[in-house]
């Protein structure tokens, strides 16, 4: 069988499965549609957070991000796991006892503003249709890749595939899929890292791998690693530069994960307070068996790219064109590698060219510039089980991986965005007596209308892929993050702080990125150059969230100061919230 | 909400075990990882120093003890102030 046939079959299954789930766990209340009906076990939810959290980028490109930049890169395991720590004690249980449907929901409560409920949906649609974007193409892009249609097809089948089990189901029929598709994902992820460790240090343990000892050298793992890195111009794979932006970074992802609404809203599903936490605990261990897993195959991958290109070791020749494995070929097509032999010596150079001493040591050997000239850092995870000379429906696995990855995080942001037009726009502001039947039928329909909008953004990217994902995590630290924390540990926040907080984080946030990376991230419209040089104090536009939100809580504060403390009922609900008795009421709602 | 003087001594306990979580998550991943990472770079793990071991595994690890014993610890103070969920 070939690979393609093979791929269709794994890919179609998994689908398959997907579908069966969706139309067994339909949707036949506003309380199901929204939250499950409040049923999910605290495992199965953890199980259903990893898979909702865990997107394409983590499951194709973070392995290259560290594996390219190595130590520095550490903030993104850090920052996208300690946010749950935040997340856990912080928001999570007290939100599940508020016992209701949608974070903007909590934020107009709390605040007795129709007002704050707004600006509350407002910032959660800019965050949750950034992030969705990211999703939409990056599915298109696996289906591509993968099954041999064109990416705006691979789209189109994604989007369907989402729908039917988002319309039908809602957060009932996306929970059970995503639990589906965690288990795709992390045995994709886990097989091809498993191997590749045995092969390399003999370790099946791939996070125990990373600092054993290398098979092939007998020096600890990264000690070889580094040691080829130097030798051909490229910065230790180990050492880090610029320490407090690496905290500021790490801040800011932390922060922004903990604010995301899709998240959150999966801790609403619980029967418990008691639940929401554990849950939380389970969340980070699925999401830990991916997350301490990434940095073993970013290095392992590293190092077996740089055996590949120096077969000898770099004092020996490079590697041989003819001599070039398998997956580079079938890589190269998709132009994801690229080799030019720019000497002629019949062999591929791969050295870092402004690397120091680098111009000296290739003036020597007669190298005229690094001859790898395309490696993008997808590969690394993608052609992974054909590094490892892993058979064919290993590769399939990755390509149903990595859609599950893309769809079940497009599905959790579908359903924020639905929930709060049908749940906080249609019924809470313009119509408050709706029944619960065309309630439902509102929030099936608000889900279609937000697939076909990810969709059309899916196909039209407003060209700034990268930077929507610092925009998501910038804004979710800047507003629903401090605004949800005063509100519970705040007696004394008020609207008009709330509300002011939260639009100081969502304009200064939003001015500062656009600022360096162009208004609404149309290239050219920038007002000053995307460089060190120009940022306030050195902050990137990236790291910004954390100043974002010491805004927001700064003004919350003296704002709220300076106005009418919140009404007694109010005050009461704080009350309640922080206690756990009395969840179960929210139930019968 | 008959016990009112109860809430406040769970709510205080709750603070100052939240309080004692997160001063453990700052000092693991912004401290010992990233800007303490120098004074215990001493320490040899696998080829490399502890610094880098917790930027890329131990901090991760120490985030889900820290979870697990938070909700171990809350759930058992809800029962011990009568605040849980019968």
């Amino acid at each position: 069988m070939d690979q393609f046939t093979l791929n269709v079959i794994v890919v179609g299954l998994s689908f398959a499965l997907y579908i069966g789930i969706a139309i067994w766990a339909r949707a036949g209340s506003t309380s199901e549609f929204y939250a499950a009906g409040r049923g999910v076990n605290p495992v199965v939810n953890g199980m259903a957070t990893a898979a909702d959290w865990m997107s394409a980028a983590s499951f194709i490109s973070m392995a290259g991000l560290i594996a390219f930049v190595g130590y520095n890169n550490s903030t993104y395991l850090m920052g996208w796991t300690g946010g749950y720590v935040l997340m856990a004690m912080l928001l999570a249980p007290y939100l599940r006892k508020f016992g209701k449907y949608t974070v903007p929901e909590f934020v107009g409560d709390r605040y007795y503003s129709q007002t704050a409920r707004v600006v509350a949906v407002i910032c959660l649609l800019v965050i949750s249709i950034t992030y969705v974007i990211g999703q939409m193409t990056g599915a298109g892009v696996a289906f591509s890749r993968f099954l041999e249609v064109s990416s705006t097809t691979g789209l189109f089948i994604a989007s369907a595939v989402v729908f039917v089990y988002a319309v039908l189901g809602g957060m009932k029929g996306i929970t059970y899929t995503q639990v589906a598709q965690y288990i795709v994902l992390i045995v994709a992820y886990t097989i091809p890292a498993v191997f590749i460790s045995l092969q390399l240090t003999g370790n099946p343990i791939p996070g125990l791998g990373l600092f054993s000892t290398h098979t092939g050298t007998g020096e600890p793992l990264l000690v070889t690693l580094n040691g080829l890195l130097t030798d051909l111009g490229f910065t230790e794979y180990t050492t880090g530069s610029s320490p407090w932006l690496m905290a500021l970074f790490t801040l800011s992802l932390m922060i922004g994960t903990a604010g995301l609404p899709h998240v959150i809203i999966r801790f609403f599903t619980v029967p418990k307070v008691a639940d929401a936490r554990w849950s939380a605990g389970w969340a980070l261990v699925f999401i830990a068996l991916l997350y301490l897993t990434a940095p073993a195959v970013g290095a392992m991958a590293r190092l077996n790219i740089m055996t590949t290109m120096w077969p000898e070791g770099v004092e020996g020749e490079a590697v041989a064109t003819e001599d070039l494995p398998n997956w580079f070929q079938t890589w190269s097509v998709t132009g994801l590698l690229g080799v030019e032999d720019k000497n002629g010596d019949g062999r591929i150079q791969y050295y870092n060219e402004t690397g120091p001493g680098m111009a000296e040591l290739a003036a020597e050997r007669g190298w005229a510039g690094n001859e790898l000239v395309t490696f993008n850092r997808d590969i690394l995870v993608l052609a992974n089980p054909e590094i490892a000379q892993l058979p064919g429906w290993v590769i399939a696995l990755i390509a149903a991986g990595g859609l599950a990855a893309a769809l079940s995080t497009a599905a959790g942001l579908l359903l924020a965005i639905s929930s709060a037009i049908s749940h906080d726009l249609i019924k809470s502001v313009f119509n408050p007596n709706i029944s619960e039947k065309a309630e439902l039928m509102w929030a099936r329909v608000s889900m279609a209308g937000a697939i076909v909008l990810a969709t059309y953004l899916g196909l039209n990217p407003p060209g700034f892929a990268a930077q929507v994902v610092a925009l998501a995590f910038g804004l979710a630290a800047a507003t629903l993050f401090p605004t949800l924390m005063m509100g519970i540990f705040s007696k004394r926040m008020n609207s008009a702080g709330a509300i002011w907080g939260m639009i100081v984080g969502l304009v200064v946030t939003s001015v500062y990125l656009f600022t360096y990376l162009g208004w609404f991230f149309i290239p050219g419209t920038n007002m000053l150059e995307n460089t060190a040089a120009n940022y306030l104090f050195g902050i990137p536009p990236t790291h910004f969230g954390p100043i974002g939100a010491v805004l927001n809580f700064a003004v919350a504060y003296f704002v709220s100061k300076a106005t009418a403390a919140p009404p007694k009922e109010i005050q009461d609900l704080v009350e309640s919230v922080r206690i756990p008795r009395g969840a179960g009421a929210a139930l019968s709602k | 909400m008959a016990q009112k003087p109860d809430n406040n001594a769970y709510w205080s306990a709750n603070l100052r075990l939240v309080t004692i979580c997160l001063v453990i998550w700052a000092v693991v991943s912004y401290g010992l990882a990233i800007l303490l990472r120098p004074l215990i770079s001493g320490i040899a793990v696998g080829g490399t120093d502890l610094g880098f071991w917790f930027a890329q595994q131990g901090s991760i690890l120490v985030f889900l003890v820290l979870i697990f014993f938070y909700a171990w610890r809350m759930n058992k103070l809800d029962k011990e102030h009568g605040v849980d969920e019968q």
